[in-house]
């Protein structure tokens, strides 16, 4: 009982202490995040796709929102756009030749708060072993207790990059990025 | 039933009709497969050809497979020519080996080839004629790591069909024995 007393007041106590930037990883083990992409399809569709498997970590604090950081790893050949032969193509040296480039990257070097929970992510990102710099327009989407015991914060992104920047033998243009990413608090 | 020894039968001293039809519908086949994946590797995207190149190569490709598998039934049911007796007992054990590595090689395209296709659960589509189910997914990344066999062993089965042939050819030219005859006349 005394225990469990002292593990409440420790738990109060650290929820009512002053806001500091909290460390976040994202959920892509239970899978509340996702890494989208889509591309115009020689301008008669959209073809939307996603990468299975990245992983990365963020900081986050509502009160101090500049000091926000977050880095994701992209793990190439988890490239999927549900069709077998396509994806071998896009894994291929034609696109990603991720044999060679296992990982694409984004690691942030300065976050903007634009208002109204919007958020300007500049940084890096790597991919093809070329590194560009890229904003990613976020969205804070929600934030608080989960019931598992967790604390949880999850925000919505856009980027837009050109294939023509990464150096691929071929170009089909634009391709948009989404990101859904959902952190627990660690 | 009537027996049609020259057609449906393999005598003693060469192969029946339906054993050499299979068989050079095999090797012409196999070149021309061969040779359309070799092209169609490297078609641009907006190549006309991009679409159906490969759809002609996994139609034609399944329907071999088929022919095969019926050529390997065939082969336990008619009478095999005889061993040829100038054959020295390396020349036979070398014949038997590559027999059985042909087939062997010959199924694992098939194979790898059907893997690569069907790797997001999508049936295979045989010349519009009729589909082949997808079978469930076996690996991760199926679709790189059958490319990657089918690659190899496509090349393999090119080399080994080769020296198959200049076998052939030795025995013709230099031995003079029955060996490519029984396999034409």
């Amino acid at each position: 009982m005394k225990k469990l007393l002292l593990a409440s007041a420790l738990l109060t106590s650290s929820a009512l202490m002053p806001a500091f930037a909290a460390d976040y990883v994202i959920d892509t083990k239970g899978a509340h995040a996702s890494i989208n992409f889509k591309a115009s399809h020689m301008g008669f569709s959209v073809l939307a796709g996603r990468f299975n498997k990245f992983s990365g970590n963020f900081s986050y604090d509502k009160d101090n929102i500049t000091a926000a950081k977050i880095s994701v790893t992209i793990d190439t050949s988890s490239f999927d756009s549900n069709h077998a032969k396509r994806d071998k193509h896009v894994r291929s040296d034609d696109f990603l030749d991720v044999s060679k480039y296992a990982q694409a990257t984004f690691v942030s070097t300065k976050v903007e708060d634009k208002g109204n929970g919007k958020l300007a992510i500049n940084g890096n990102f790597t991919m093809h072993g070329v590194t560009k710099p890229l904003v990613i327009n976020a969205v804070k989407v929600g934030e608080g207790s989960d019931p598992w015991g967790g604390y949880r914060a999850g925000f919505n992104g856009t980027a837009t990059i050109a294939m023509g920047d990464f150096g691929f033998k071929k170009d089909f243009g634009k391709v948009d990025l989404e990101l859904h990413i959902e952190g627990i608090r660690k | 039933m009537i027996r049609n020894k020259l057609l449906w039968e393999t005598s003693k001293q060469k192969y029946g009709l339906v054993s050499k039809g299979l068989h050079w519908l095999s090797a012409l086949a196999v070149f021309t497969l061969f040779g359309l994946g070799y092209w169609m590797v490297d078609l641009d995207y907006y190549s006309e050809w991009y679409q159906r190149a490969p759809h002609w190569h996994e139609s034609a490709g399944l329907l071999l497979c088929i022919v095969t598998l019926f050529r390997l039934v065939w082969r336990t049911i008619a009478t095999k020519p005889e061993i040829i007796s100038s054959h020295s007992a390396l020349e036979k054990k070398c014949s038997a080996i590559m027999t059985f590595a042909l087939y062997f090689i010959l199924l694992t395209v098939f194979a790898s080839g059907y893997l690569i296709t069907s790797a997001d659960g999508k049936a295979i589509a045989v010349f519009d004629w009729f589909n082949v189910s997808a079978f469930i997914l076996i690996a991760e990344n199926q679709e790189d790591l059958a490319g990657a066999i089918h690659y190899y062993i496509a090349y393999t089965l090119i080399f080994m069909a080769l020296i198959h042939a200049l076998a052939a050819l030795k025995h013709h030219f230099i031995d003079k024995d029955n060996t490519l005859k029984r396999m034409i006349k």
